[in-house]
Order: C-alpha cells, then structure tokens, then sequence
C-alpha cells in the first residue's frame, strides 16, 4: 500500500542508487538520492555533463531501473511491475521529449502524434480528434502530412511536444529538449511547453542545462557526481 | 493496419536494399516453381507414354514377376479370357476399366536367313485393336496435339509384326523397310517373303528358305525361332508392318511386337494357347490402388493363383526418372530457400541496426518486446511476400513465353521429341506450397533479428548512434 505523500507527488525516489559495470569495474551514476517532485509542475534537474541527469531521467521515466532504494512514479512502485506491465504503465502515463526529437522517419506528423494512441487502443474517430486538437495546438495542423524531413528542427519539436501531450500523460520527461535548437527557436519551444503544461496541467521534468530553460523551472533539482546537491522550489 | 503500413514503408525506407532482397525471393520463387512446373510436365507425360504401353496394371500367374522373365511359358495363365470376363464383368471394376487385353512375352532368336543375320529377340504378343486404344488414353490432355499412333497392327492379320529400328539394322532390313538414318549392313538386304503359311519346324524353314528365290522379294521379312513350354524349338515367320525407335537402346536392338495368336503359337505350339498377362488400362490413374485392391479381393474370392503388379513396379525406371527429378527439385528449392534465408536475415539484420534508436524510441514509448518482434517479422514476411508474388507472375510470363516457344527435347527413355513444355495448371499447390515455403523462410528468417531487436534494452538503444 503505498503511503499517500507518495501519491501527492507524481515521483518519489527514497536512496535510489545506480551502478553500471564497465567491464569488471563498477561505476556509480546515482548514489542515495531522494527527494520527489510535486504534480503539475515544470521540474528541472540540472547539472553539468556526466552528472547523472539523464540516467535519473531514465529511472523516472521507467526506461531504466534502479540498483538500490524504491522509485516511485504516479504513485507506483516501478519496481513491483513487470516488464510487459511496466510497459503499459509507461504507454498510459509517461511521455518523453527527446534532444534528437526521435520521431519515426517513415510517418508523417499527423501519423507519429497518433502512434502512442494506437497503443492505448483508442478508436480512429477518437484518435484523429485528438490528434488534430493537439496539432493545432502547437501550430502544425497544415504541416500535419509532412514527413520528419520536410519539418524544421523546431517543427520537429513541436510535432515530439504533440506527440507527448496527445495521450494526455501524467508526466511528460524531456532530455535537454532545446539542447539541438537555435536561441530563438528554443525560446519559443520553450514557452509552447510552459503553456501547454500550464493548459493540460500536467507534470513536466526536465534534463537540461540551458540557462534560458532553467529560468522557467518552477522546481530545481541540482545533481553532481550523482548525489543531489541542492533543491529550489518557487510558490506555485 | 497501421502496423502493415509501418512495415511497408520501412521495407521501401531503403529501397535499393530491399529490391536486391524482393529480387533474390522473387529468382527462388521462379527457379523452384518453373523447374516444378517442367517436373510436373515431365512426370504426367512420362506417365502417359507408359500407361499408354503398358497400362495401369498386369495380372500374372503369382511367381511370375520374380522368377517367370526366365521361362514365360511356364507362368501362362490358362483359360484366361474368363480371366478377362471376371474383370470386366464387376460392378466394383467395371467403371474404372478403359481397357483389358491380354499379352504374351517371349524371348528367342530373330533371324534372316537371306544374309545369315540372326539376333535374340524380346517379343510382345498383343491384340492390336485393344493396343491401338490403349495408346489414345490421354488422361492429362498431355498428347491431343499429337498425331495419332497405332501398333502398325491390325487384328486380321496374325503374321504382321513391328520390330525395333535397331533390330532391323541388325537384320539389315533398313533399306526394305525404308529406314531413314539408319546404317546399312555390309551384307544385301533380305526383302524375302513367303506367301505362304507360316512354317512349323526348322526342316520346313530350311526347305522354305531353299526356294527363296522363287518367291515375292519385296516384303521383308524374318524367322521367329522360340522354345515352346515344353522346351521344343519353334519357328515362325513374321512379315515386318514398319520398325519403330524404341527409346532405349538395348530394347531397340531386341524389340519384336507381335499378333498375340502368333506370339502363343511360338510359345505354346499346338499346346494350350494361354496369355502370360492380362494388362489393365483405367481411365483415371487415381483409380490404381482401389483397382488393385478390388483384383486382389477379386482372385482370392475366386481362388484364382493370380498376382498384380503395378506399372511403376514392372517399369522400374518410371520410378527412377520421377525420382531423379524430385532429388534434382529439392536440391533447387534448398539452395534457394538457403539463399532466401541468409539475404533475408542480412537485410532485417541491417535494418535492426540502423533503426536501434527507433526501438528505443518505441520500447520507451510503451510498444512491448512482442510488438517490436512482431513488427520486424512482418517486414520480413512482406519482404517474402512481395518478392514470391512478383515470382509468380514473372513465372506465369516466362512458362507461357516457353510453352509457345515451340521448344522440343528428348526426354529419357523416350525415342521422339517431344514439346518443351510448363505445366501450369493442375499446379495450384505446387505453387502455393512454393508461395507459402519461401514466406516462410523469410518470416522465420526475420526471427533472428526481430529477437535480437525486441531483447535490446530501451537505454542503450536510445543511445545508439
């Protein structure tokens, strides 16, 4: 049963740790860190290269499990999960904004917004509703037939951000999502992910050290050498 | 749905790649099912020519088969037109029957006397009008482009016979019997004919051959001598009808068919005329083994001593060819499967690779391992797909291109040319078990890969460059 200022938070992490083995040698990424991050807020962790931003990123985002201590994420112990139930849960509550914006090459925009609700197994009548209301909202209804290849880098941004909210996840994690954007198209990424996260209301955790993203962190968490360092909260 | 359609656009994604994969299924596909094709054309008319000469099935005095090519006489069956009249009157048989005839074989010595040539024989004793419809069954379709073809016999004339070409060489008969390609002897050829009854002993025959020059020179004609049941010498003269190539040498230089009366006159002399064989000819080759059973049924009933053999045993070769030409298909479809399934495995080991950032992208995403697995696998059967239809049409162009080539060969055994043909219908599940066969190889050529990609963990394959 988990305890219910685990449920308040949309992730609790109690002295999670994580090694990697690099041949016969263990390497610490994370070492007993805890803290948890409040629903509905734009998260930042942050640090310099090799931190262990990314890799605390993956642990939240399920795509990676802890070595040592409890992670819990929407209320969840990860851990308990299976790999085909964890999966699922992934598919039900978690989106991902990736750097290299990860969409498929051989779907159009309009097709890789909808591919995370044919997992859900919505209806095509639903799908398309969706899809078009998300589309519009981040400006690419009349691109919505393009390949990735015809999209600019921030239009490909854009279309990972639909991709993202479309499902209406409970946390939507992005891994220096500004990090392969020019300046002025990272600035306007960045103010579509404020409003939509303010919108949708839902939680948005991010890996970055792009000053002009930390400016709008509504929560900070500082990582070095894999502990966390320090922790920031604004007044919601 | 738009599972298909991810996996058709990743099989176009890199199109060169897999046009190279698509072509070598689509090459499979052709190389296993045309030599199918001609393997099916093969054996229905290889089947044909020897039903035609030797039907479906012959019923013997039992032992005959094993020990009676030594001494035929002795395995006769006596009153066997009731023998015949069994067969054609029940109900069970009655159907299937085209035709039952009987027949005699014997051996002995072909002689002309004119030039002192004289040669063993393996003579064929038949009723030619039931030879004659014998040789119209045509169960597939495989000869009515062919001229018709008789045993150059008629049932009137017991003292006509056919011999083999190279029987006829050897006898020196090419040019009397007008012979094209066909070497002449060193000695003049015999065009003797007696006008009269066919002699009884070699007393008669010596004095007959003295008064030679007498008689009508331009029939050609030669002397029959065989050992009767008994084991006395018999002679008898045969007028030759025509010489016919026989498609194995061996039977070429012994082969002499004759009226069944004058083959049981060699046989049995004044005895008790019997058949050595009763041959049966069905309608449909389908019926063979329930006929078989039914004769088997049939002479226990009736207590009669009688065996039955089927073409395939009596003509051990027909076997042999089919089976030739069955090692010869499989040696094809494995080298083709073989070659499938390592360009298969390339081309979806390759794709793997270059989309691991892909599979991470979907693992994490929420598509299960079974649905990363699952959509490698379809690539690899579309790829199958694809590649075997594009196979099967290109086959039905280059079978119909062949049939109307009007390309002839030789098939083994066989003394004509015959159409160099494809057969394309009636091959409905050689075609599809090729279709279904080299799908499946690349499907299951696919596992490999698809295994590797849905076991690939989401971190490192969101890593992968």
């Amino acid at each position: 049963m988990p305890d219910n200022s685990k449920i308040a938070t949309v992730v609790a992490l109690d002295n999670v740790s994580k090694n990697y083995r690099l041949g016969d040698v263990t390497v610490p990424a994370l070492t007993c860190v805890s803290f948890s991050i409040p629903r509905q807020r734009f998260a930042m962790i942050v640090g310099p290269s090799g931190s262990g931003k990314t890799t605390l990123l993956n642990l939240i985002g399920c795509i990676d499990a802890p070595s040592a201590g409890s992670l819990f994420v929407c209320g969840q112990d990860v851990a308990a999960l299976s790999d085909n139930a964890l999966t699922d849960f992934r598919a039900r509550n978690i989106a991902f904004i990736f750097q290299t914006f990860n969409l498929f090459p051989v779907l159009s925009a309009f097709e890789n917004v909808e591919y995370p609700l044919l997992l859900l197994g919505l209806k095509a009548s639903e799908r398309r509703e969706r899809v078009t209301a998300v589309l519009e909202q981040v400006g690419l209804i009349d691109q919505r037939h393009h390949r990735p290849n015809q999209l600019s880098g921030g239009q490909r941004q854009r279309v990972a951000i639909a991709r993202a909210l479309v499902k209406a996840p409970e946390i939507v994690l992005a891994d220096e999502p500004t990090a392969n954007l020019d300046s002025h198209t990272g600035a306007a990424i960045i103010e579509l992910m404020r409003k939509v996260q303010q919108e949708q209301a839902v939680s948005f955790i991010f890996s970055t050290h792009d000053p002009q993203l930390i400016s709008h962190a509504e929560e900070t968490y500082q990582i070095r050498d894999g502990e966390l360092v320090d922790h920031r909260s604004e007044a919601s | 749905m738009m599972l298909l359609k991810i996996a058709f656009r990743n099989v176009l994604r890199n199109a060169r790649r897999s046009l190279m994969t698509m072509s070598a299924v689509a090459v499979g596909f052709m190389a296993i099912a045309l030599f199918g094709e001609f393997m099916a054309y093969i054996t229905i008319g290889f089947q044909t020519t020897t039903v035609e000469r030797t039907g479906h099935l012959s019923v013997f005095r039992t032992g005959y088969f094993d020990f009676g090519a030594g001494n035929p006489a002795a395995y006769g069956i006596a009153d066997y037109p009731s023998v015949i009249r069994l067969i054609k009157e029940d109900p069970v048989l009655a159907p299937m029957l085209a035709v039952v005839t009987p027949s005699v074989t014997l051996f002995g010595i072909a002689g002309n006397f004119d030039i002192d040539a004289s040669k063993t024989f393996f003579g064929v004793g038949i009723v030619p009008s039931d030879r004659d419809r014998m040789l119209q069954w045509d169960e597939y379709g495989m000869v009515r482009d062919r001229p018709p073809i008789n045993s150059g016999l008629t049932d009137d004339n017991e003292t006509e016979g056919v011999i083999g070409v190279g029987l006829a060489r050897i006898l020196g008969l090419c040019q009397a019997l007008r012979i094209a390609d066909c070497p002449q002897s060193p000695h003049p050829d015999a065009t003797t004919v007696s006008s009269a009854p066919p002699p009884i002993d070699l007393a008669e025959l010596t004095a007959r051959d003295k008064t030679a020059d007498q008689t009508d020179r331009s029939i050609p004609r030669i002397d029959l001598l065989a050992a009767t049941a008994g084991g006395a010498p018999n002679v008898m003269s045969l007028t030759i009808a025509k010489a016919e190539r026989q498609g194995v040498k061996e039977l070429d230089d012994n082969f002499v068919a004759m009226h069944l009366h004058l083959a049981q006159q060699l046989l049995y002399g004044r005895g008790e005329h019997k058949a050595v064989g009763i041959v049966l000819q069905l309608k449909r080759s389908e019926d063979m083994a329930s006929a078989r059973a039914r004769l088997g049924s049939l002479f226990k009933e009736k207590a009669q001593d009688l065996e039955v053999r089927d073409f395939t045993e009596l003509q051990p070769q027909y076997n042999q060819v089919i089976g030739l030409f069955g090692a010869i298909f499989s040696f094809i479809a494995l080298v083709m499967g073989v070659i499938v399934l390592f360009t298969v495995v390339n081309t979806m080991s390759m794709s793997v690779m270059e989309r691991t950032d892909e599979i991470g992208t979907a693992r994490a995403m929420g598509v299960r391992r079974q649905g990363i697995r699952r959509q490698f696998l379809l690539e690899g059967w579309m790829l199958g797909a694809i590649g075997a239809t594009t196979g099967l049409i290109l086959a039905l162009i280059v079978a119909t291109l062949v049939n109307r080539s009007g390309a002839t060969w030789t098939p083994p055994g066989q003394a004509a040319a015959i159409p160099f043909r494809l057969l394309t219908s009636g091959v409905g599940h050689l075609i599809g078990s090729v279709w279904l066969g080299l799908v499946f190889i690349a499907t299951l050529a696919a596992l490999i890969p698809a295994n590797r990609a849905a076991r690939m963990t989401v971190v490192d394959a969101l890593r992968h460059v």
